[in-house]
């Protein structure tokens, strides 16, 4: 399994990986950011 | 040798661990959803003609079960690693959405109960503390960090699965409309969105357990050298929960987790409550979803950021702020709230930020007071202080509540009593916190210790090579 040549991780699969799941929280942030302004409008 | 084990995930030479936070949170992300499950009371108790209160036991079952789960199988987890536990967290996990939507589509209480709350609740378990102890080992320098990360997602996946449900059930019922008083959806939609959910989240758990690796060195426990705690501390989970100190930090988390419990079960009619003039509230219902809103999101962003900061100022003082600092918050709280609402939720926002971050911060807690040796393992048996605290909280505070009225019709005054209490529950986690001292040495394991002592030695010898 593990070899003496060190193989940097693709810098493309860290940043996919981070999109994956830094997308869909973003999404429930803003949503929320949404639903909250509501106390500074309502 | 299975591609779950162990020893199939050690990390080659030159594998970037920034691969392993996303892959955590795509775990805490998805099992976070169970803090968004209020979004189907309505619909459940009219698809089951039932009372809320049966509705509810579904939620209570999941975090009791979460507790159990982890402190029984924390040391498996340990020992299985993380993808292998990532795996079968993602499988009880979907299962848990599967069995539980047969139960709404057959009109079958008990098989939610089974399904979400015993299947489910195992995942919750599992899943929670699958990627602690691998975060720990992949970030000795910056524990408080990297478990932050993850169980900052546990926090923000509550954010997502709120919304997204909506739109699920909006898209199986098109006459479902979330933002109308009291909407509810068909038991068939209720029955696909549940189907919808568990296949998404499966799939997404499933891509963490792909991702996820174990630093070199780690893949045999009988060989693998850890970081100790202060004082050269490596303590085993049998052992831990045999010291003052492992007890004492599960006095801390209860009591930090009920106080903010306090505050989080009765938010919205909270709010109302405390300005109220003439029996009509100044705060509207869409304003009170709102300080909801502004409470989830301090509650995730304080998982982050006090864990963080607690690689810098030590876990100790990390948690004398929270008790210390938390208490005289909830003081002004009880007695200036109703002077504005912007005090008043400036005051709950970072209460509860404090409660985020109670969580978050505490594996490293863990880890400074007995080392990586099984991190996680002890971890999970601390986690049966929130699974209490999850049933003393609404109990302590709807006690006191149901002695003055009902919430959603009382006034700031009434609240009074409840606050005060939890000052007292803050003082008392505080004082524990304080009596938490280094580990004595007799608990140490005496072969991880020797190990990690000819490890130091080797290197200690190559350096003067």
């Amino acid at each position: 399994m593990s070899t003496d040549h060190a193989t940097p991780t693709s810098p493309i699969l860290v940043t996919l990986a981070w999109l994956l799941v830094g997308v869909p929280l973003a999404y429930g942030l803003w949503q929320t950011l949404v639903r909250a302004s509501a106390l500074f409008n309502g | 040798m299975s591609v779950l084990d162990k020893q199939a995930i050690v990390a080659s030479p030159g594998f970037s661990r920034w691969l392993i936070p996303p892959a955590a949170l795509a775990v805490h992300l998805s099992i976070g959803q169970v803090y968004a499950f209020s979004v189907f009371k309505n619909s459940l108790v009219a698809s089951f003609d039932t009372s809320l209160t049966a509705i509810g036991w579904v939620f209570s079952i999941a975090i009791v079960m979460l507790g159990l789960s982890a402190a029984l199988l924390g040391t498996w987890v340990e020992r299985s690693g993380p993808r292998k536990a990532m795996l079968v967290a993602a499988l009880c996990w979907g299962t848990g959405f599967a069995v539980g939507s047969a139960g709404i589509a057959t009109g079958q209480l008990w098989l939610l109960y089974l399904g979400y709350g015993v299947i489910g609740g195992i995942g919750l378990g599992i899943g929670y503390i699958s990627p602690v102890s691998t975060l720990i080992k992949w970030f000795p320098d910056r524990p408080g960090l990297a478990t932050g990360m993850a169980i900052m997602g546990f926090g923000g996946g509550a954010l997502i699965a709120s919304p997204l449900s909506n739109r699920l059930m909006n898209l199986y019922d098109p006459d479902f409309v979330a933002t109308e008083p009291g909407a509810v959806t068909s038991g068939p939609a209720l029955a696909q969105t549940f189907v919808t959910l568990g296949v998404i989240y499966t799939l997404f758990m499933l891509v963490g357990a792909a991702l996820v690796r174990v630093p070199p060195g780690h893949g045999d426990d009988s060989t693998a050298v850890h970081s100790p705690g202060t004082n050269d501390a490596l303590v085993r989970a049998s052992s831990a929960i045999r010291t003052p100190q492992f007890w004492f930090l599960w006095v801390v988390l209860f009591c930090n987790v009920t106080a903010g419990i306090g505050i989080l079960e009765q938010a919205a009619p909270m709010i109302q409550d405390f300005f109220r003039e003439d029996g009509t509230s100044t705060v509207t219902a869409a304003a009170a979803g709102g300080f909801v809103g502004v409470l989830s999101l301090a509650n995730m962003l304080g998982r982050f950021v006090w864990s963080s900061l607690s690689d810098r100022i030590g876990r100790k003082p990390t948690y004398v702020m929270y008790l210390g600092v938390g208490l005289v918050l909830y003081l002004l709280l009880a007695l200036f709230g109703s002077v504005s609402p912007v005090v008043f939720v400036a005051l709950a926002a970072v209460i509860i930020s404090y409660y985020g971050g109670g969580f978050a911060a505490v594996p490293a807690y863990l880890k400074d007071l007995f080392g990586t040796l099984e991190v996680g393992a002890i971890h999970g048996r601390l986690l049966t202080a929130w699974a209490a605290a999850g049933v003393a909280g609404p109990l302590i505070v709807n006690g006191i509540l149901d002695s003055v009225g009902e919430p959603g019709n009382l006034v700031a005054a009434d609240y009074r009593p409840a606050l005060l209490t939890m000052v007292g529950v803050l003082a008392v986690g505080f004082v524990a916190n304080l009596l938490i001292k280094p580990v004595a040495e007799t608990h140490f394991d005496q072969d991880a210790h020797a190990a990690h002592e000819e490890h130091r030695s080797d290197r200690h010898q190559e350096a003067l090579r």
